[in-house]
């Protein structure tokens, strides 16, 4: 515990340093990182293996950069002035933390989709896994997973919670200071889940890899990240809490909950990285899947629908279709998905009873999906041209579409008779990424469109054009990425059951990968196809933040005639009396 | 408190519990004057608006 012991004091500290800036605290704090650095270093020089050794050393690099710019008055944007926005901007709310995420997001986008295609590419081509053991699948694999869900999904969910925050409770975010740690700290999480995988540090688990040491970190982040949410909450001056913040408050909570329950273990040596979990057998496998489908519930569901809350109607400029269908919304999700998990188990050792259990809440989770889905998409009733007109609003609506795609294949791919053929293949794949390309991606994407101009204090986005880029290329990619998938995912589940009459089983397992590799083909173009679009939206994002303005012609160019533009009046017939105009 | 025990608690007690509350919160976004709430709050992130509100 040389570490875990030393963690918490650093942030606690952090807080103190107030925005006067007193010299005192100032050197306090540095004077503590400065002491983490030191405690970290320890620990690599003591490490009873190379991982934990390679950890420490970041944690102390890390611990270093938080001394120095301490020193430097916590000034984050002393650093490169180009990002640090308006200055005429700053007083109203808080929004360099969320500048930083924005940035942090688009970045991690980038990186975790690349790591997808070239995992992709592994699959047919075997080659590329390059003969060793730092670029096998087996480590890139959760390396991409955590990238985007982790990196990409939660930094979203960092800078989009604290810019919602802000507006729907009209007050200024609660300890700004504390919230730079909650970003940076969740960076340095980030930073070392990744390179643990690439070490072949991991628990095992699946979206929940990192070792104690790094889980440890994350409960302190993200006990201060509660922190701030609900401090600024506290402090509003709205009476009513926006919904969305109802959704974001209860990822926030949840997403603790699950991490400490599923990282409950004990490690071999406290400056070592492996650890053995508390729970064995089933009782483990049950944990887990109750961890792992609620991250899919709170983390990748909740969360993201408290940014659909209230960036589709302020894209819209239209109220939310029904408030009351969203309160009923938020409360049949929380009440049904905790109970989802124990579909990842069906036909294993679990008891019957418990498989039939989550079958049917998973069936049930149909109804408040489709509710919410109807809730976004009738959002824009009565101007549904916008769909023609604003590339940001059709990101959003193809978003909720699909939303409302994943939310019923899952339910459908949770019944046992259909889970029977459907798992361990391509399909449940293609499953989760409609949900996370479709849903995730898109819902992200146009947040990150409306935010950047406001935030950055731009007359618009560099390019609208570039949008429309982005969301065609991504379609595409999605696309070509679930349909593959489908095909790839049924045709193992049929040739994995075949029998032939004599009882035998008709394929061998090397038959069926070899059906299946043209469809990882097709994958691979359509997470290319979904790259290229996120490459796109990082070109556009700098040039907005730069403060270009790409001249361009206008989206829609439906002619516009004056004279046509009148309404139809009836000629009146020759001859009659035109009565005398009104004086 | 042994499986049996906690498995008897959560199919009874604990089910109607959660049911209850579940009701109950929904059932409270029907009581009558919700809707004016419902349009205030839907409303409310429209209000008192700068062109750019960073």
């Amino acid at each position: 515990m040389l570490q875990g012991a030393e963690q918490p004091r650093a942030p606690v500290s952090w807080i103190g340093c107030s925005s006067e800036g007193l010299m005192d605290n100032i050197i306090t704090n540095a004077g503590a990182w400065l002491l983490l650095a030191i405690l970290a270093l320890f620990g690599a020089a003591l490490a009873a293996d190379a991982g934990f050794a390679v950890h420490m050393g970041i944690m102390a690099i890390a611990a270093l950069a938080a001394s120095f710019l301490t020193m430097a008055k916590g000034d984050f944007n002393a650093l490169p002035g180009r990002f640090a926005g308006p200055s005429a901007l700053r007083s109203r709310y808080y929004d360099d933390v969320i500048r930083w995420g924005v940035i942090a997001t688009v970045f991690w986008g980038v990186v975790g989709f690349l790591v997808g295609v070239v995992i992709a590419l592994q699959l047919p081509f075997p080659a590329l896994n390059l003969n060793n053991e730092f670029t096998t699948f087996g480590r890139l694999r959760p390396l991409h997973t955590s990238a985007v869900i982790f990196a990409f999904g939660g930094n979203a969910l960092l800078a989009t919670s604290f810019y919602v925050v802000q507006r729907t409770c009209r007050a200024r975010l609660f300890a700004p200071k504390l919230a730079n740690f909650v970003f940076w700290g969740y960076q340095l999480f980030i930073v070392l889940a990744a390179t643990g995988y690439i070490l072949g540090i991991t628990e095992g688990k699946e979206y929940a890899e990192p070792e104690w040491y790094v889980d440890l970190w994350l409960t302190i982040v993200w006990v201060c990240y509660l922190a701030v949410f609900v401090g600024t909450i506290v402090k509003r001056s709205e009476p009513h809490i926006y919904v969305a913040n109802w959704f974001y408050l209860s990822f926030i909570i949840t997403i603790a909950m699950l991490h400490i329950v599923n990282n409950l273990s004990m490690p071999v040596s406290l400056l070592g990285s492996k650890s053995y979990a508390a729970f064995a057998g089933v009782q483990d496998a049950l944990t887990q899947w109750w961890y792992g489908h609620n991250a899919v519930g709170f983390f990748l569901t909740a969360g993201f629908l408290g940014m659909m809350y209230y960036f589709v109607p302020k894209q819209a400029e239209r109220p939310v279709y029904s408030y009351r269908l969203s309160i009923i919304h938020f409360w049949s999700l929380i009440f049904l998905y905790i109970w989802a998990g124990p579909h990842h188990l069906h036909y294993t050792a679990l008891p019957d009873w418990a498989q039939t259990l989550g079958m049917v809440f998973s069936v049930m989770l149909w109804m408040p999906s489709w509710g919410g889905m109807i809730n976004g998409l009738m959002t824009l009733n009565g101007a549904w041209d916008k769909i023609r007109t604003d590339p940001i609003i059709r990101m959003m609506v193809f978003a909720l579409a699909f939303y409302g795609m994943a939310t019923f294949e899952g339910p459908m791919m949770s019944i046992k008779s259909v889970n029977s053929l459907s798992h361990y293949t391509e399909w449940t794949i293609g499953h989760v990424h409609s949900g996370a390309l479709g849903w995730n991606g898109m819902i992200t994407f146009s947040a990150i469109y409306y935010m950047a101009p406001r935030l950055w204090g731009r007359e618009r986005l560099y390019s609208l054009r570039m949008v429309n880029w982005h969301f065609w290329l991504a379609t595409l990619g999605i696309v070509l990425y679930a349909s593959s998938m489908w095909v790839a995912g049924i045709t193992q589940g049929l040739m994995w059951r075949e029998y032939g009459e004599d009882g035998y089983l008709v394929y061998a397992f090397a038959e069926v990968v070899s059906a299946v590799k043209p469809y990882y083909v097709i994958r691979m173009v359509g997470g290319l196809f979904y790259l290229t679009g996120s490459l796109v939206m990082a070109w556009n994002i700098y040039k907005t933040i730069k403060g270009d303005l790409r001249q361009e012609a206008p989206m829609t160019d439906a002619a516009f005639d004056p004279e046509a533009d009148r309404p139809v009046v009836r000629a009146p017939a020759a001859g009659t009396p035109q009565p005398a105009p009104a004086e | 408190m042994n499986y049996s025990a906690l498995r008897h608690f959560a199919d009874s007690y604990g089910l109607v519990f959660m049911s209850v509350v579940f009701l109950v919160l929904v059932g409270w976004t029907f009581r009558r004057n919700a809707g004016k709430h419902h349009d205030q709050a839907a409303h409310s992130i429209f209000e008192e608006e700068d062109r750019s509100d960073g």
